[in-house]
């Protein structure tokens, strides 16, 4: 029997996912210092996020703002009062040696987020807490960890701002895990709080991972997985660790509680030197910082002012516009992407033509989660419907179409604009095209030889040759139908 | 009472390096302030609320605004030990 | 007159400017000179900041001249304890492990200075990390009291209190944990203020016990210390927890007089403990505020005796968080090691002193797994009935008299033991505990010619009165004409 096999029918699996995402703030969590990425090493830095002797935090107001429309997304209770609190452990890249988190009086508690099944069914999954906390800085090892003889630190990152999320032990397979994963990082970029770029660390996932007999009341013995910075590599080490752990219990041997680095190169998880004695973090309440006392009236105004999850909007994009659950789920990837296609079918009431046109072309040239790109695209909606309208019209072909919205990408003008100087308009005058049809015939005896003697298959030669002559602008069903009447009279002529 | 592990598990917990002087003088130091914060247990705190702050403030927060980061040599001045642009430490061992 | 500007208090030094018979640069000369000549033997400064205070006694200078617009402490000579950060001064907190740090900011505190127009003379000595009664747990030296050289000024603060007992600054800032501003002012005959917990910023104040710590003013006589406490009060964005209200001129409300305040004297600050000399003397003070028209009653604050106990479970605490940053990695001392964990357990090792190694441990001890509720959370809750103590005297009274010591200054190397030294701060850590407003004044000497202090505690944010009625009874005492016998 195949491990995976072992894990599923002998084992129930128990997994829960602990969710890092970095805010899409300006300032930092704690000072003013800026959180744009990739700059030089310890220039987004001041004396509060360097931890520097007699240096005070202040909390971002955004920042928690952020944290309550997460945790309404996610149907917690807001806690009316929360508090932070300092979380000691020693380590170069934390320069007070503590953070500032939250312990017992999280920002909020009981949520749940809701998960798609392959079967088409779907899943509540219970988020136990959601608590705002300050990231650490960066360490580059001159080696690896194990073999660096000396680190380097740079504290650009330290004191951004993370939203930590804790699911409860519900998920039960790697493919639920990862939908998980998939589903929140839908609803924080729908947000606007998290850019949720995994590769670039702004959401990081930990697992907690055990195995139990079906239907046993208590859990098995959990092993902390971390380092799995791809929905991909999620799955795949969950079920590495799955099997791992179901071949060690079939042979008997106990599971031991450890920290686990998922290494994606050689496809194995591996022991982290166990610290657990030294884990004491001696949590209190931050003195520097004052209690946040959360008015119903607030939360209520964020909750009035949230906006459509990604799930419902897929939904109405299926049941009001007959749209296929592709199409559907593809324009809901983000908010500006779904905003662009409902005002373009706004006033252009045709959704299945403008999906073709989102999808086809304007996806081709940007990514669909791409907030700020959507928004900036120089071909708007109302430019898009702009074009849709002259192939409607037939004022241009579908073909001709495609290059005119590339055109449109690159200089920002209007389809019309452009058709109008590059007359890019299809000949759709019968008389005007008929001449040229007369022209091509009396230029290629050969194909209307072909034809005369039965090969219908000339004909498209024909069209072909018509299409050329007039650049591709000429109307081909005019075309066919100009065709069909002269060669046939030419036929009848011969009898 | 506080014994010598203990004295032991906490100067790991604080990050001190002490002799073995320094422990066994501590042991005995600490073990004196603890046996007269023992006092505290005479109090009857039943349903007392907790004070962490001297001032019933609550809500204190700053709007989102960047302020200029501070000049970079600056801020790397106090640097014990540095490798171009970073502070440089010795070899991490998980603790 | 250059050796007499040094015994002037500040708004007399001010006065002196406005009225042309002396200039800021002529003082601070002066200053420098008998800094110079004296703190060899009383071990106030850290390091002195001769050439930027004579620059900005120059540019005090050309402001009196023009008579431009001057600042309330325009040209006065400033000293700091060196627990507050000034932009490119090293800044050592009494600790070899801070002993290169040079901070690349301004305190709130000094910046507000700075605007007044005070000239810094330097930074004074401490207890390490602000942890001490004494000041003989600085790293560098011990601090002397001009009253006495075998004697301990006090401390934490016994710098600050030392060099403007001795005419070495004219007015100083120290900072109260404990009792470290009151206790010193106490010892070393001054007026010593602790303002309510938020009142005046802490961003810059290098943390010792962050729910407790405050900075506050070491002056001469109460003017001094309204005068400074207009200046330094105050909300500030980068502090959370300070305190919005306007901050009132204490200077200007000085005058009101003592008649009709209803002061309470706390029958737990008068117990055997307390030295016949201290307890006679502010016997005498209680008396010579009812003749100023107070009407006195005395009063109960019952968990007064726990006071200590929650403190030093609290601030060894809040301490052993504060102290974690110093690990040889960012800035001050290193000691090299193999890794990482021996470098920094070496650094700290070798970079604190015992008094800070032992509250670290302590503090850890109390905050680490299975102890936090019995010990952290426990204290956290006496706190609580500490603070309701306070609440109920003040609902009929508007002040509390009370001894700021139980003893007069004590001999070098006297407290051996921590608890007794702990024990020392009985009186006042209270008022820490609480965030209440307190001062210690001069009310007299003892036996053998060592000042005692009186200690006035008000309710949150009435400092006003407070200094009210110590302008009132400094005025009505004659105390102050007496100076220690330092040449
Ligand atoms: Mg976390
Ligand atoms: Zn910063």
């Amino acid at each position: 029997m195949s491990d995976a096999a072992l894990a599923t029918t002998n084992w129930e699996i128990v997994i829960g996912l602990e969710v890092h995402a970095q805010l899409l703030t300006r300032s930092k969590m704690f000072c003013g210092c800026p959180t744009t990425f990739g700059a030089a090493p310890n220039t987004q830095t001041c004396p509060v996020c360097q931890g520097m002797p007699g240096v005070l935090p202040v909390v971002n107001r955004r920042a928690v703002e952020f944290g309550l429309r997460t945790a309404l997304a996610f149907n917690c209770q807001i806690n009316p009062r929360c508090r932070f609190a300092r979380k000691h452990y020693y380590y170069p890249d934390m320069p007070k040696n503590y953070q500032i988190s939250q312990y017992e009086e999280p920002l909020a508690e009981h949520g749940w987020l809701e998960i798609d099944r392959p079967d088409g069914t779907s899943r509540r999954i219970g988020i136990q807490r959601l608590h705002l906390e300050e990231d650490v800085g960066k360490l580059i090892h001159e080696g690896t960890l194990e073999t660096a003889q000396a680190s380097l630190v740079d504290f650009n990152r330290a004191g951004v701002p993370l939203m930590e999320t804790v699911s409860k032990p519900e998920l039960r397979s790697p493919e639920e895990a990862a939908e998980y994963l998939r589903a929140f990082r839908a609803v924080l970029v729908y947000l606007g709080v998290c850019d949720g770029n995994m590769e670039e660390g702004s959401l990081r996932c930990d697992a907690n991972v055990s195995l139990r007999r079906p239907g046993a009341r208590e859990f098995g013995t959990k092993v902390e997985i971390k380092n799995m910075n791809s929905f991909r590599n999620v799955q795949r080490a969950l079920e590495f660790e799955v099997q791992r752990q179901a071949r060690a219990l079939e042979a008997g041997e106990p599971i031991v509680q450890e920290t686990r680095l998922w290494d994606a190169d050689r496809g194995y998880t591996r022991s982290m030197r166990s610290k657990e004695y030294a884990h004491d973090y001696r949590y209190f309440p931050e003195p520097d910082l004052t209690p946040l006392v959360l008015e119903p009236a607030g939360i209520a105004a964020i909750r009035a002012a949230l906006l459509e999850l990604p799930r419902a909007r897929r939904q109405r994009f299926v049941s009001e516009y007959g749209l296929p659950a592709y199409d559907a789920t593809v324009l809901t990837q983000s908010r500006a992407l779904a905003e662009y296609f409902e005002s373009a079918v706004r006033e252009f009431p045709n959704p299945k033509v403008v999906s073709n046109w989102i999808m086809s072309e304007l996806l081709r040239e940007i990514p669909g989660d791409d907030e700020r790109a959507i928004q900036a695209c120089r071909v708007t909606p109302q430019r898009l419907i702009g074009l849709l309208r002259l192939i409607e019209n037939a004022t241009i072909s579908g073909k001709i179409a495609k290059d005119v919205f590339d055109r449109m990408l690159r200089s920002g003008e209007a389809a019309d604009t452009i058709v109008q100087r590059e007359g890019l308009t299809q000949v759709a005058d019968a008389g005007a095209l008929a001449a040229i049809v007369d022209q091509v015939l009396a230029a290629n005896p050969k194909p209307v030889e072909d034809y005369r003697r039965g090969k219908t298959a000339a004909a498209k030669a024909l069209v072909g040759l018509v299409m050329k002559a007039t650049q591709g602008k000429a109307n081909p069903a005019l075309v066919n139908q100009l065709l069909e009447e002269k060669l046939s009279d030419a036929r009848g002529g011969r009898l | 009472m506080i014994d010598r592990k203990d004295v032991e598990h906490v100067a790991r917990l604080g990050r001190l390096a002490l002799t073995e002087g320094e422990l066994e003088r501590m042991r005995g130091e600490l073990a004196a302030i603890l046996q007269y914060i023992e006092k505290l247990r005479a109090v009857d705190v039943e349903g007392v609320e907790p004070t962490s702050h001297a001032v019933p403030v609550v809500n204190v927060m700053r709007e989102d605004e960047v302020e200029p980061p501070g000049d970079h040599e600056t801020m790397m001045g106090n640097a014990p030990d540095r490798s171009g642009e970073f502070f440089r430490v010795p070899r991490i061992i998980e603790d | 007159m250059a050796g007499d500007l040094t015994r002037l208090t500040a708004h007399e030094l001010t006065d002196a400017y406005r009225g042309g018979e002396a200039t800021p640069t002529r003082a601070v000369e002066a200053y420098l000179a008998r800094i110079e000549r004296l703190d060899g033997d009383l071990g106030a400064y850290l390091t002195l900041t001769r050439d930027t205070a004579l620059a900005e006694a120059r540019a005090a200078d050309a402001r009196y001249g023009k008579n431009a617009a001057l600042g309330p402490l325009d040209g006065v000579p400033v000293a700091l304890k060196d627990v507050l950060c000034a932009v490119g001064v090293r800044t050592t907190c009494g600790s070899r492990i801070l002993e290169t740090f040079v901070p690349p900011y301004d305190a709130t505190v000094v910046t507000r200075l700075k605007a007044a127009g005070a000239v810094l003379l330097g930074k004074t000595n401490m207890d390490e990390f602000a942890m001490g009664s004494s000041t003989e747990h600085s790293a560098f030296k011990p601090t002397r009291n001009p009253w006495d050289l075998a004697r301990v000024p006090g401390g934490s603060s016994g710098g600050s209190a030392a060099a403007v007992a001795a005419d070495l600054a004219a007015v100083a800032l120290g900072t109260d944990t404990g009792g470290s501003i009151r206790q010193p002012a106490a010892f070393c005959g001054l007026v010593g203020f602790k303002p309510t917990y938020g009142r005046v910023s802490r961003y810059g104040l290098v943390a010792f016990a962050s729910s407790l710590d405050q900075i506050g003013p070491l002056a001469k006589d109460v003017r001094d210390c309204a005068l400074l406490l207009s200046v330094i009060a105050g909300h500030d964005r980068r502090d959370a927890t300070s305190l919005a209200a306007p901050v009132p001129d204490y200077a200007a409300a000085l005058g009101g007089g003592a008649r009709g305040l209803r002061i309470g004297v706390p029958r737990e600050y008068f117990n055997e403990g307390v030295d016949p000399d201290v307890e006679r003397s502010v016997r005498t003070a209680i008396t010579v505020l009812r003749d100023l028209g107070a009407t006195m009653a005395e009063i109960s604050l019952p968990n007064t005796d726990y006071g200590i106990a929650v403190y030093y479970i609290l601030a060894p605490a809040e301490a052993s968080s504060n102290l974690a940053r110093y690990d040889g990695v960012k800035y001050g001392l290193r000691v090299p090691g193999r890794d990482l964990i021996e470098m920094s357990g070496r650094t700290r090792a070798a970079g604190f002193g015992a008094e800070v190694k032992r509250r670290i441990m302590l503090g850890t001890y109390a905050l680490s797994a299975g102890y936090y509720d019995a010990y952290y959370g426990r204290a956290q809750k006496v706190r609580t009935l500490v603070r309701r103590d306070f609440e109920t005297a003040f609902a009929n009274v508007d002040l509390i008299v009370a001894p700021t010591t139980p003893n007069v200054a004590f001999k070098h190397g006297e407290k051996e033991d921590p608890l007794s030294m702990y024990l020392n701060d009985v009186f006042t850590v209270p008022g820490n505990l609480a965030g209440i407003p307190a001062v210690s004044i001069r009310c007299g000497f003892s036996r053998d010619g060592l000042p005692i202090g009186l200690q006035l505690i008000g309710r949150p944010l009435e400092e006003a009165t407070v200094l009210r009625a110590a302008y009132a009874y400094e005025q009505a005492t004659p105390w102050l004409e007496r100076r220690p016998g330092l040449t």
